[in-house]
This record gives structure tokens, sequence and C-alpha cells, in this order.
């Protein structure tokens, strides 16, 4: 009995010490992922989906890793202005136009790129503020 | 003696509960205004309710045909209101439609109508392209074109609310889908935008058909 009370304590320090070594990396890149789910989920979610999966042939899925990764210096602009016209996504034609998230600040456009690009099968880690601010001055 | 009281109580509630679920002649409501009619049959006087109906109507639908309520004679139906630019919860409410659709489509005594509430932008060609892009084919679902008066008009008999465009020239509708029986009465009015609500439609399309009054209308 008093060994396994000594273990329990011996393995709760283990996993206290695993818990603090987190890098900060990635204390950085959680703090904008799940920040980016909740912004996600109040201006892109009703017609990108909950799985990014997009609707049908009118709104394009978000599931293309190729395509966010040949553009992923595009996004915070799309997000910005908005986008209209032709688009390939995933292999398919979209026509339509996405009206711009205006009220979003930077760091709130970093965040939910961060959460799309890694969400939804797309895997391509943290996109940081400093990083918006410079694509955001190239818009056209 | 204290426990025998609750295990009383407990046999009591659960054989209650148990009546409940077996009863299969489950019946929706009947929403919308009702009124008692007192009428003369066979020289005796005869109280009967009337309820509210959805009036005559005709819209255009997205193959330029003309739709009037008597094209939905003998069908039930889920109506709503929606415009193709909508920006907020129309994309959401037409995913969840789209189970709808799917589970009735080879029913022709099924429909769903959507009306566009910005008939100035959403044409027929432009509510045709709209059906094109999110693959939906047939006569099972109708998106129906008319003036912004007679739409509004109606949307009041849905019990749908509908407004004039915001000063960001938004306009401001309910998400809801409202099912209506072959009789043309309000029986069930659901959130279009959950998911959950739209699975309950579903199977209270299912409970309405078997209705008899349901079963006989023709």
């Amino acid at each position: 009995m008093k060994l396994a009370f000594f273990t329990g304590i011996v393995l709760l320090f283990i996993m206290a010490v695993v818990a603090s070594c987190q890098s900060e990396d990635q204390v950085e890149f959680s703090r904008y992922y799940s920040g980016g789910s909740v912004i996600y989920l109040a201006h892109c979610q009703n017609c990108h989906g909950e799985k990014g999966e997009g609707l049908q042939s009118l709104i394009p899925p978000l599931t293309d890793s190729v395509f966010l990764k040949t553009n992923r210096s595009s996004l915070a602009c799309y997000l910005k202005n908005g986008l209209k016209g032709k688009l390939t996504v995933a292999g398919r034609e979209f026509e339509g136009e996405m009206p711009a998230v205006a009220d979003l600040s930077p760091i709130e456009v970093a965040k939910v790129l961060t959460y799309i690009t890694n969400s939804f099968g797309n895997k391509s880690g943290l996109i940081n503020l400093q990083q918006i601010e410079a694509d955001l001055k190239n818009c056209k | 003696m204290k426990n025998i009281v609750c295990a009383f109580i407990v046999i009591a509630l659960y054989s209650a509960c148990k009546q409940g679920s077996t009863n299969n002649t489950a019946k929706l409501p009947i929403l919308g205004n009702r009124e008692p009619v007192t009428k003369t049959v066979d020289g005796k006087q005869v109280t009967d309710t009337t309820y509210s109906t959805i009036p005559a109507f005709k819209f255009v639908n997205q193959y330029a045909d003309t739709i009037s309520d008597k094209s939905l004679d003998g069908k039930i139906y889920v109506a709503d209101f929606f415009f193709t630019t909508c920006p907020s919860i129309c994309p959401v409410m037409h995913r969840n439609m789209l189970n709808v659709y799917k589970e009735f489509k080879a029913d022709d005594n099924f429909r769903i109508i959507s009306h566009t509430i910005d008939p100035k932008y959403d044409t027929v060609p432009v509510l045709k392209k709209y059906a094109d892009k999110m693959g939906i084919s047939g006569n099972t679902w109708w998106l129906l074109h008319g003036t912004k008066e007679e739409t509004y008009q109606i949307a009041k008999n849905y019990l749908v609310s509908v407004q004039e465009k915001k000063p960001q020239g938004e306009y401001i509708h309910d998400g809801y889908f409202v099912l209506v029986d072959k009789q043309k009465r309000l029986r069930g009015t659901y959130d279009g935008t959950d998911p959950a609500q739209v699975t309950k439609l579903i199977a209270d399309i299912k409970t309405l058909k078997t209705e008899p009054d349901q079963v006989n209308a023709k």
C-alpha cells in the first residue's frame, strides 16, 4: 500500500517534469491554435463547415493542403479583403465570392490561420503575428 | 416500509414510461391559430375546429415553372427562407437541408421549397445555378422566386420572420424549417442551423407520413 502511494507520487513528479518541459514553441503554437478554433467557429464555420468540408460546389473545402501551402503568404489578404472569382481547390473549380472578414485584428488572423492550416488533415505549423503583419503589407 | 414505498414508486414510474414508449400512435401537433366553427349538419349543431392553413400562392421555381399551392396538393413539404448570397446562416441551413433532401428525394409526395427573400439578385437563372452547385436536381427541392411583397407576406403564414436590409446591407431572417402537411397545416418548426433539430425533422416527417389523415389524403 505504502509502495503504491510512493510510486504514485513519483509518477506524478515525472509527469509534471514532462509537462513543464514542453517547449516554448509548443506552448506558443497551442495558444494560437486554441484561440484560432474559437475565431473559426464565429467567422468561418457556417460556410466552411465543422470539418472544413465546404458545401458541395458552392463553398470550397479547407482540406486542400497543397492549396494552403502554395498560397500561404496570401491567406491573410484573402481574409482581410475577401476573395472573388474562379478558384481551383482540391481539383475542383469554384466561382463565387467570399466576404472579407475585415473586423479581425492581425493577431486574430494569425490565430485562425494557424488553426485552419493545422486542422482538417493539414499540418503546417505556426503562422505567427510577425508573419501575418508582413503578409498584410503585400496585399494587392 | 419506506423501502417498499420507494420501490413501488420506482415501478410505477417505470411502467408509466414504458406505456408511453410502446404507444405507437404518435401524432405531431397542429400549429397556428385555430377557430371553432359551428355548422348545422342533418339538422344538428356540430362544432368543429378549423386550423390555419397556408393560403393560395403562385411563385416560379429554378426551372422557370410556375409553382402554386396546387403543385403541393397531396404532398408533405418543408419550407424555408434564404438568399443565395447570404453570408451567415444560409450555408449551414442548406448543408442541413441537404440531409432532408437525400432522405426523401425518391418520394414523389414530398417537396422542399426555399423562398428567396432577395428576388432582385436571385433571379431564376441565379437560382438554377445555385441548385446546380448544390448538386440538387429533379423536382424534390424547389427554389422559389416571387415579388418581395408576396414572399414577405407568405412568410407570415409560416410564422417565419423576414425583414428588409439592415444598414450594413444584410437581410435578417429566421433559419426555421417549417413542416407542412397535405392539408397545408403547420406541423412543426425546426431550427435549420442545428443538425440535431434537422435530424428530428426527418424523424417527424416519417411519423407524419403514417398518420391516417396523411395516408388517405389525395
